[in-house]
């Protein structure tokens, strides 16, 4: 999956053509279509600026009378410390998978031995799989190491099973590096190591953009772990968020700011970068 | 070439540690689960939690409790509500995504824009989709009150709430609708394998066929799980979380699809016109068969993110909710709430083995074409 055929396919410009009543239809369904996805917004921010007494059913669709910034700052004050577990274990976590998907993606698609293939099949099966179906497994083993509780224990698990999605990534990115390069510089002496420093990772940037975008993404996301393997003092921000939303007597405009503060971090990484998560996104499903 | 041996070695141990790694968290993992799914452990609360639990083996007795004990009847309408959860999910997904692509493709003016509109809530958590929803579609709340934004009377329909289903039918007749469903199908496979003159295929698929609609004609109608119907339906109730989870996934297809399009050539589409297709007949005959492939890997991606998906039912319905409830929640209640470890891991087990029908397939041949190119 390249750059290049994107960009060459964008390229032909349509001639500009008179106004059509086809077009004046396009527009109205495109316009039908970003209401279904921004409604949900409105009513969001909405609730999340209502005081609690300003919130009732029968309301719902009016915009405060008065603006109650409130909302984010007690929101804050009680999901605020898992915001941060919630950054430290998708830095670490992210940081850390896509340092080993960058090597593996290297090893099998540069240096290519009997088996890779059906290998690398076998990796990205992890990909797949339900993780409720070693969930179990996976309690008992971290919780023996001693990390029950702890981030490092959650870390640990994006980091194994974010390995097949990172590998999966950088494999495609790498094959299409062309083997000449390696080629030329194994003739000029240089080693696997060398080779990775010199010509692979100098190149690599786009390619952990892309890995980081989506890592952080998901780790930030994930909910299944999160809920198993933590306890109160290392929640992320997800469990955090669906505790506070749960609550029957919880006024809505507290999970309302909760949801906006959590989406945040990778609602801005997605406006910022969206090119690059679009990719990410792609990258998961076609082999390139 | 000289030190070539030793860079392979490097390469090898490079990725040994993921391979070791990948070994125990996946393949390990899954081997435990599976032995767990057949001893005892935590059917007797007292041993559950236990330094030393007494674990005995037991055979598949908990796949058999699941599909036929009393108690386990909430387990089956999951089964059930997942089955069309998955069907309905796929079909908003790729015929919203679809839409969205083709007008996408036509150029539109702020064409970036729309595009970020459409896909921004794939950049959200599943438990903020939830909850915003959650909010949405309360019995009293938005979305029921929006018919009176243009005059009209508020909605009473309970979203998720509601405990009606439609198209119900008896858990005991399951194997026999399994039976004949497969059947037909293996007697299409057969048909066309018989056309394209592959006479192995046809001679066991035809095979299979006649076996198993023999089965389902003469044993298949005595055979009793239960011992008194139980009916299990699609319930109501999940239309909400369909919609949420639509809302959330259908951008991805939108770029999925976009991307197909983008990669037809424009030549192609010159020579359908210069042949005298119209619009109609370009997509139908060039341009939508060119996406297929497209639309089977977004069905298998969004297939196997439905099978396991709870966190958005959890932070939506609750995970009490038994008309919203899936599998993949039940899994967690049942290991981590209940201390049912054994029973818990038999519904994992049982979500990979859904899981694996899809994926296995899919990656068994996605490889073997690529190995047929080396």
């Amino acid at each position: 999956m390249t750059a290049t055929p994107a960009k060459a396919a964008a390229a032909p410009a349509t001639p500009r053509r008179p106004v059509q009543p086809g077009r004046v239809v396009m527009y109205a369904l495109l316009v039908l279509a970003a209401l279904f996805f921004l409604v949900p917004v409105y009513l969001l921010l909405a609730t999340a600026l209502k005081s609690p007494d300003a919130i009732s059913l029968a309301t719902t669709w009016h915009w405060p009378a008065a603006l109650n910034w409130a909302s984010f700052s007690e929101a804050w004050g009680k999901i605020g410390g898992n915001m941060l577990n919630s950054l430290f274990l998708a830095v670490t976590a992210t940081l850390l998978s896509a340092l080993l998907g960058s090597l593996n993606g290297y090893a099998l698609s540069k240096w290519k031995f009997r088996g890779a293939n059906t290998l690398f099949a076998l990796m990205l099966f992890g990909m797949f799989i339900p993780y409720q179906a070693v969930l179990i497994p996976l309690f008992q083993f971290i919780k023996e190491l001693g990390l029950y509780g702890s981030i490092w224990g959650l870390i640990l698990a994006h980091v194994v099973y974010g390995i097949p999605i990172t590998t999966l990534i950088f494999r495609n990115f790498y094959a299409d590096v062309p083997d000449a390069l390696v080629e030329a510089a194994t003739i000029d002496g240089a080693g696997f190591w060398q080779i990775y420093r010199l010509v692979i990772f100098p190149i690599s940037i786009p390619g952990f953009v892309v890995v980081i975008i989506w890592q952080f993404t998901q780790v930030w996301n994930e909910f299944l772990f999160a809920a198993t393997l933590t306890n109160t003092t290392s929640q992320p921000v997800t469990y955090a968020l669906s505790q506070l939303a749960g609550g029957q007597a919880v006024s809505w405009n507290l999970p309302m700011a909760g949801a906006i503060l959590a989406a945040l971090p990778t609602l801005l990484v997605y406006i910022l970068l969206g090119r690059y998560f679009v990719r990410g996104l792609l990258a998961g499903s076609v082999k390139g | 070439m000289k030190g070539l041996s030793k860079d392979r070695l490097w390469s090898m141990a490079v990725l040994a540690p993921s391979v070791i790694l990948i070994a125990v968290f996946v393949y390990g993992f899954i081997a435990r689960s599976v032995y767990v799914s057949m001893t005892d452990w935590g059917n007797d609360p007292a041993q559950a939690l236990a330094l030393e639990p007494i674990i005995r083996w037991v055979g598949l007795a908990n796949y058999q409790e699941l599909f036929t004990g009393f108690l386990q009847g909430r387990f089956r309408q999951e089964l059930v509500s997942t089955i069309f959860f998955t069907v309905f999910f796929i079909l908003g997904c790729l015929g919203l995504g679809l839409g969205l692509a083709l007008i996408l493709d036509r150029n539109p003016k702020g064409e970036g824009l729309w595009r970020t509109i459409f896909l921004f809530p794939m950049s959200l958590s599943f438990i903020v989709t939830g909850t915003i929803w959650r909010w949405m579609l309360q019995p009293g709340g938005g979305v029921n009150q929006a018919p009176t934004l243009l005059g009209g009377q508020p909605s009473t329909f309970g979203w998720l709430s509601s405990t009606d289903a439609l198209w119900k039918f008896d858990w005991n007749k399951l194997p026999l609708l399994t039976a004949s469903v497969v059947g037909l199908v293996l007697i299409v496979l057969a048909v066309r394998a018989a056309r394209s003159g592959d006479r192995t295929r046809t001679l066991v698929a035809a095979a299979c066929a006649a076996l198993l609609l023999g089965w389902a004609l003469l044993i298949g109608p005595n055979v009793k799980l239960l011992p008194a119907p139980e009916l299990h339906g699609f319930n109501l109730a999940l239309i909400g979380i369909i919609i949420a989870a639509v809302w959330q996934m259908s951008g991805y297809t939108m770029a999925l699809y976009l991307a197909g399009l983008r990669g037809i050539p424009e030549e192609l589409r010159e020579a359908a016109r210069v042949d005298g297709a119209n619009d109609l007949s370009l997509y139908r005959h060039v341009i939508f068969p060119l996406l297929a492939p497209i639309s089977l890997s977004a069905m298998i991606v969004l297939g196997h993110i439905s099978l396991k998906i709870f966190d958005l039912v959890y932070a939506m319905a609750g995970p009490d909710n038994i008309s919203t409830s899936v599998p993949a929640l039940n899994m967690y209640l049942t290991s981590f709430r209940q201390n049912q470890f054994a029973l818990g891991a038999a519904i994992g087990t049982i979500l990979l083995i859904l899981v694996a029908f899809v994926i296995v397939p899919y990656l068994s041949s996605q490889f073997r074409s690529e190995e047929g190119h080396a």
